[in-house]
């Protein structure tokens, strides 16, 4: 039998199709000027707290949309849907990340023409959503003071597909041994081009300098 | 963990490519998975053997390579390989500077198969 083996060569990037419609989401944001940023970390890192933050921050700028990914809840989307936020809850039903198609899925249900800023809150884990694109404009990662600073070394990944690192919690510096700088130190390592912002979105602490960039973003965006 | 998707995708593009070209059985699977990829070669075998069941990838073997991680530094126009271990620490080999950027060591590739 060994005689009748043929090679076929496939040379395919199985992640392909993803990045297809990724690409097509970005340029369907393009013509409906919405900004898409994909915010990704691990679970208990504050990302709907930080979310609500820079919302409060930006409102008189620009109408903002929510798309929550959550294992199997409806909690965050509530909390941002109390604020008279628009939101969207996508379960993932137990997907560790999202990719493209499941980020359309949850913007056809959203009235994009009355949104000029849609933050994906992806599924909280700093593994798998960096291995996806969700055909967002910017991804933003945040790293909470009590998860340590050796996160950047454990999770290389994350820290190098990401735009934007937020050192988030600050509030908790005097209570712990995390160094602000070996952290800010490893990730420029992994990623030269990556901005670093030190927030509180609890006490609000630092979040104007990064709702600064961010705005920044968007100004570009909407009017290029 | 993403497995699932992963080797979901990795059957869907080899049972394309054996419907096009009369094939009666997958035999082997050369894939290319980047350093990075915190999937573990056996799991994603494991995987594969759960969702190619019935399918003329049924059993067919995985033959895993792994990507090595290629940085390069912009200021010397150096590309130069590490260990997953030391990317954090990593630095450019020449001139010792840290500002480097990541080349290769991500994604998934079928590089071809073997078939019957």
């Amino acid at each position: 039998m060994s005689d009748e083996v043929r090679l076929i060569d496939v040379k395919e990037d199985i992640q392909a199709d993803n990045v297809r419609v990724a690409q097509g989401l970005r340029d369907r944001m393009a013509r409906s000027k919405t900004f898409l940023l994909n915010l990704m970390s691990s679970p208990g890192s504050g990302k709907t707290t930080t979310i609500l933050r820079t919302i409060e921050e930006l409102r008189g700028r620009y109408r903002f949309g929510v798309l929550e990914a959550d294992i199997d809840s409806k909690v965050d989307a509530e909390l941002i849907a109390a604020r008279g936020i628009p939101a969207v809850q996508l379960r993932t039903g137990g997907f560790c990340h999202l990719d493209a198609s499941m980020v359309v899925q949850g913007l056809d249900a959203m009235d994009l023409a009355a949104l000029d800023v849609v933050i994906i809150e992806n599924v909280g884990n700093l593994v798998c959503p960096a291995e996806f694109d969700t055909g967002a404009i910017r991804s933003v990662m945040i790293l909470s003071v009590p998860e340590g600073d050796d996160k950047p070394l454990k999770y290389p990944l994350m820290f190098s597909v990401s735009d934007v690192l937020l050192i988030n919690k600050i509030d908790y510096l005097g209570f712990s041994d995390f160094n602000v700088s070996v952290v800010r130190e490893r990730a420029l390592k992994l990623n030269p081009r990556i901005e670093i912002f030190e927030i509180s979105s609890k006490t609000g602490q630092g979040v104007d300098a990064w709702a600064d960039w961010l705005s920044r973003q968007v100004g570009t965006f909407l009017n290029g | 963990m993403h497995e699932l998707q992963i080797t979901e995708s990795i059957l869907n593009v080899v049972l394309r490519h054996a419907g096009q070209h009369d094939v009666s059985k997958v035999v082997r699977i050369h894939l290319r998975v980047g350093e990075l990829s915190d999937l573990v070669d056996e799991w994603i075998q494991h995987y594969f053997n759960y969702l190619s069941r019935g399918t003329l990838a049924q059993e067919a073997e995985l033959a895993i390579v792994r990507v090595p991680i290629v940085l390069r530094c912009p200021a010397c126009d150096l590309s130069f390989q590490i260990g997953k271990d030391q990317l954090g620490a990593a630095v450019c080999p020449t001139c010792a500077g840290s500002k480097v950027e990541l080349v290769s060591g991500r994604g998934y590739f079928i590089e071809n198969m073997e078939v019957l």
